[in-house]
């Protein structure tokens, strides 16, 4: 009798156990690569540009405003997309540094968006110096804050486009990403209706991405979604591309910031 | 362009985790740029590793390994403080050398 009850405890235990694990695995993958995620190497890199005279006018980036006073960086990502007085814009962390290198560094505003986007080929020195300026949030709280009309408009535009179904294949952000449970292919697909689905999104951007072993900011996936849903080509920077960022930013405030992030 | 590596090595018991990420675009000689032209070979062929100035790993590497890899290894007799260096060299003669020391188990 004792042997028996001790079969029964040890199945299940052993169901237990295997439940825990088919749950778990791709969460211990997941674990692992953020352990020692080569987005660390875009930080370093990023920390070097930031602090490098560079432009016609030999100036760094120590001077620059991210919201929060000239090279005030902790907590300043965490604020963005906001509204800049001096540029009359919201912008988000990439427009800012574009800013940046205008007025500071002296460099025109083609050659400050010379390859934002980097590949196989080339790295960009653009995706470096966010992915370094937004890990200087981490551990802050993603607060996103609508007080200025200018941030409520463009908060409120990427709410429209985020729900506005076009293109050809009539799509809009919302038919996949506001339902549980939907994939693409094998890829689980976050509810971004859902505060703690869309928080996880906010929370790690920039991010790392095995599949194209470089570092991806918030404007390249915004194109790549874009371009998923055949649609013309996201201008960089484009009022689009801030409107959704401010979006999502903001539905995602109270998320913790780890940066860099980790995907497939 | 050798970019630093990214050293880590935390003791445990007696034995140093060493985790090293290195910035290499580990070409293999077989990838197709944008205008179709073949991008040419580009690798680490060698990896040594130091510990206080001994050799613990000299590994022969290819154009197998990944983009921006990452080397995992466990020195043994390792206490805090001691020197861990990695150097890597390429097949275009490149190298780059970065050292740490061993952290005490948090």
């Amino acid at each position: 009798m004792l042997k028996l009850r001790g079969g029964i405890a040890a199945i299940f235990i052993s169901v237990l156990f295997n439940n825990a694990f088919a749950a778990d695995s791709l969460a211990v993958g997941r674990e692992m690569l953020a352990e020692d995620n080569p987005g660390d190497l875009w930080v370093q890199r990023g920390e070097r540009l930031f602090h490098e005279k560079r432009g016609p006018k030999k100036a760094s980036f120590e001077a620059c405003d991210f919201g929060l006073g000239p090279g005030k960086l902790e907590g300043a990502f965490a604020e963005l997309p906001r509204y800049f007085p001096d540029t009359d814009r919201v912008q988000d962390l990439e427009s800012r540094l574009v800013t940046c290198m205008m007025t500071l560094q002296g460099f025109t505003y083609q050659e400050a968006v010379k390859n934002h986007f980097g590949n196989l080929d080339h790295m960009s020195d653009m995706e470096a110096l966010a992915t370094f300026v937004a890990s200087r949030s981490n551990g802050a709280k993603m607060n996103v804050r609508l007080s200025h009309q200018k941030e409520y408009d463009v908060f409120k535009a990427g709410e429209y486009i985020f729900h506005r179904r076009s293109g050809p294949l009539d799509f809009a952000c919302a038919t996949c990403h506001t339902e549980n449970g939907k994939r693409i292919r094998l890829q689980d697909l976050p509810n971004m209706t859902d505060p703690a689905q869309i928080r996880a999104v906010v929370a790690g951007w920039p991010a790392y991405l095995g599949t194209k072993s470089t570092v991806l900011t918030m404007q390249n996936r915004l194109y790549e979604c874009v371009w998923q849903m055949r649609l013309p080509d996201l201008g960089y920077l484009s009022d689009m591309s801030i409107a959704l960022t401010t979006y999502l930013n903001h539905q995602g405030n109270g998320a913790l910031i780890h940066v860099p992030g980790v995907r497939r | 362009m050798a970019e630093p590596m990214k050293i880590r090595a935390t003791l445990k018991g007696d034995v140093a985790d060493v985790r090293i990420l290195m910035l290499h675009p580990m070409e293999t000689g077989q990838r197709k740029d944008a205008k179709g032209e073949i991008v040419p070979v580009h690798f680490i062929k060698n990896v040594v590793v130091m510990h206080n100035g001994k050799i613990v790993l000299d590994a022969q590497w290819s154009q197998a390994i990944s983009r921006n890899p990452f080397l995992g290894i466990h020195v043994k007799g390792a206490k805090a403080g001691d020197k861990i260096s990695v150097k890597w060299t390429d097949n275009k003669g490149e190298t780059r050398t970065d050292e740490t020391t061993v952290a005490a188990p948090s």
